[in-house]
């Protein structure tokens, strides 16, 4: 079967002459459908600028980049952005929601840059914010929520739209153990479809055991893929 | 609708929640503006109304050609002609009438001993041309009554102010000459505040301290088919004389005054203050409202909205501050205006180039902070947001 996202040996440096630093060496991976891939290391190792290539939010340097039978290596600037407009959710480590918008206008936000009527898009940000469990608090504002809510609202918004690739960034850096544990299993639940593909950038050993394989990178190489997370402890 | 705009407007909607919500910012930035737009419209139109009250006499006489003595700058400062004028003036072809126009200032007692200098205006004793236009009490024609005079409502209120009642059968002395009042007018206000009282030319001249030349200003109408500007061409190649429209004489006197006087520089120094308060205050707290939605603007970045969606979200949240503040500001300044034309002072006229100006001004303020907030977000990578 074919992966959903194919990478390979993407490169990337930061900086000219002897300030250059090499943030990806030949990365590789490839991510499957209906699968949760986590991708693990120290910090600095590369895995938040490979998960920023990844979904176009950063030009690589060399390698190519597959997402869906698209190569982001041919597409414009503008295909890329619309790419990710209708294909991609992003749940970011600081949950970037809008202080001054409520839960649902917040989670509606991707609807509205589709396309969506303003109406529909509550609509539909309201069902995903109680299908998280946070129905109740869909009129509140990030800063009346706790952690653990402000992150089932980054995920209702990640989700809302319907896209193929959810990416999180370290979604359970700010968050308790038990609000980690809620996280990632709504993401499980609610997420995890068999045309999609969730990739979640952590170095939360707490969280290993769901995902459904490894990416290990050290030093922006990717050191191992380990298809059995249950028994993964990283060095 | 198409789905492009659907979204457009959709996002609009999102950009004003996000203003509106953060209301220690928004109500800085449009108190800002409605402070600068005051401080613009306010100061520009009293200097409106103070270059308006430089030219009164000439909005209060009204003649369409004025001549003068050749070296006469602007109609409050002229210098007297000889009576023989009049006829040369009288002879140049294309003058249907011309008429003696006297103006001076003078002195006049009250019945209580104490004083009020006063601009004496003496009309041509058969026509009353220059009369004024509005008579609140009395008859034009009752100049013609022994020591008559119309007195304006400026002096009806000095006059009230020391304890006078001046009405219609009051009198009082100019320059030891009985003067009774047979009528009161509203005319236009003149630039030092003296009182204008209107009486017959002879009478006038009888009235003022003697001189050699007593003629102020020369009144003319041209034949029909003739322009005033051809008029006045032709009585200009007089010698010693200059013949000048209405317009040009309004304009002549208001530009000495901005050319002669300390006034724009002290008018033009408050609105240029109200600019920089616009820019420091506004553009400054503009700037910080974009500096500080940086992150969710990257976020928006990453999620799939392009440039063109960010800059009309920003231009949006920056032109919205700017019209409210504008109209609160200009709502402000005609209100002002409005109670200050009640009491006839300070001067204060807003012709359209006054809300203009003011719009101009905050229309660059806002832009401006737009810009500024733009350029911070064109260089914003998306990928910020996962730093």
């Amino acid at each position: 079967m074919k992966p959903a996202i194919r990478v390979e040996n993407v490169g990337k440096t930061f900086g000219t002459g002897e300030a250059r630093t090499f943030a990806l060496k030949d990365a590789s991976l490839e991510a499957r459908f209906g699968e949760l891939l986590m991708i693990v290391g120290p910090s600095g190792c590369g895995k938040t600028t490979l998960l920023s290539v990844i979904c176009g939010t950063l030009n690589f340097d060399s390698g190519r980049i597959e997402i869906f039978d698209h190569d982001l290596s041919t597409m414009s600037t503008g295909a890329i952005t619309r790419f990710r407009c209708q294909n991609i959710g992003f749940i970011f480590q600081q949950f970037n929601l809008i202080p001054t918008l409520t839960a649902v206008e917040n989670a509606s936000v991707p609807l509205l840059l589709n396309g969506h009527r303003h109406h529909a898009a509550e609509k539909t940000a309201a069902a995903v914010l109680e299908q998280v469990g946070i129905g109740e608090k869909i009129h509140s504002y990030p800063n009346q929520l706790s952690g653990g809510q402000q992150q089932r609202v980054a995920i209702s918004r990640a989700l809302a739209h319907n896209p193929r690739l959810v990416i999180c960034d370290e979604p359970t850096a700010s968050l308790d153990a038990a609000s980690g544990k809620k996280t990632l299993e709504i993401l499980k639940e609610r997420a995890l479809q068999p045309d999609r593909c969730v990739i979640i950038v952590t170095h939360d050993s707490r969280i290993y055991h769901y995902a459904d394989r490894i990416v290990e990178m050290e030093d922006g190489h990717v050191i191992g893929i380990h298809e059995d997370p249950k028994n993964f402890h990283h060095a | 609708m198409t789905i492009g705009q659907t979204k457009f407007r959709c996002v609009l909607r999102i950009a004003l929640k996000m203003l509106f919500r953060d209301h220690a910012k928004y109500a800085m930035l449009i108190g800002g503006l409605t402070f600068c737009s005051l401080l613009m419209g306010q100061q520009t139109s009293v200097f409106c109304g103070l270059m308006m009250w430089t030219s009164a006499l000439v909005r209060n006489i009204g003649a369409q050609v004025w001549v003068m003595d050749a070296k006469a700058e602007q109609a409050n400062e002229v210098v007297a002609l000889r009576q023989i004028e009049l006829d040369r003036v009288r002879s140049i072809p294309g003058v249907a009438w011309a008429v003696p126009l006297y103006v001076g200032i003078e002195q006049a007692r009250l019945s209580d001993g104490s004083f009020q200098n006063i601009q004496l205006v003496g009309l041509d004793t058969g026509t009353f041309t220059g009369r004024p236009m509005r008579m609140t009490e009395g008859r034009i024609e009752d100049l013609r009554l022994p020591n008559a005079v119309i007195v304006d409502q400026v002096a009806v209120e000095k006059f009230r102010k020391k304890g006078i009642v001046l009405e219609v059968g009051s009198g009082f002395e100019v320059n030891d000459k009985e003067a009774r009042v047979v009528g009161i007018c509203h005319v236009a206000r003149s630039f030092l505040g003296q009182p204008y009282i209107y009486t017959t030319y002879d009478r006038a001249l009888e009235y003022a301290r003697p001189q050699r030349k007593m003629l102020t200003f020369i009144l003319v109408e041209p034949t029909p088919g003739l322009t005033p500007q051809e008029v006045t061409d032709r009585i200009s190649k007089l010698p010693g004389l200059r013949a000048v429209t209405r317009e040009q004489l309004f304009w002549e006197t208001v530009r000495w005054y901005i050319k002669n006087t300390g006034i724009p520089i002290s008018f033009g120094t408050v609105v240029i203050l109200g600019i920089i308060v616009g820019i420091g205050v506004s553009g400054q707290t503009f700037y910080l409202f974009v500096h500080d939605n940086l992150r969710y603007l990257a976020a928006f970045k990453a999620m799939g909205a392009r440039m063109p969606t960010l800059a009309s979200m920003v231009l949006l949240q920056a032109f919205f501050v700017g019209f409210v503040g504008y109209g609160l500001g200009m709502g402000l300044t005609a209100w002002f205006g409005h109670a200050v034309l009640r009491a006839e002072q300070p001067p204060f006229y807003m012709p359209w180039q006054v809300p203009a100006f003011v719009a101009a001004v905050i229309l660059f303020i806002c832009s401006f902070s737009a810009v500024i907030g733009l350029i911070k977000i064109a260089r914003l990578e998306p990928a910020v947001v996962f730093r």
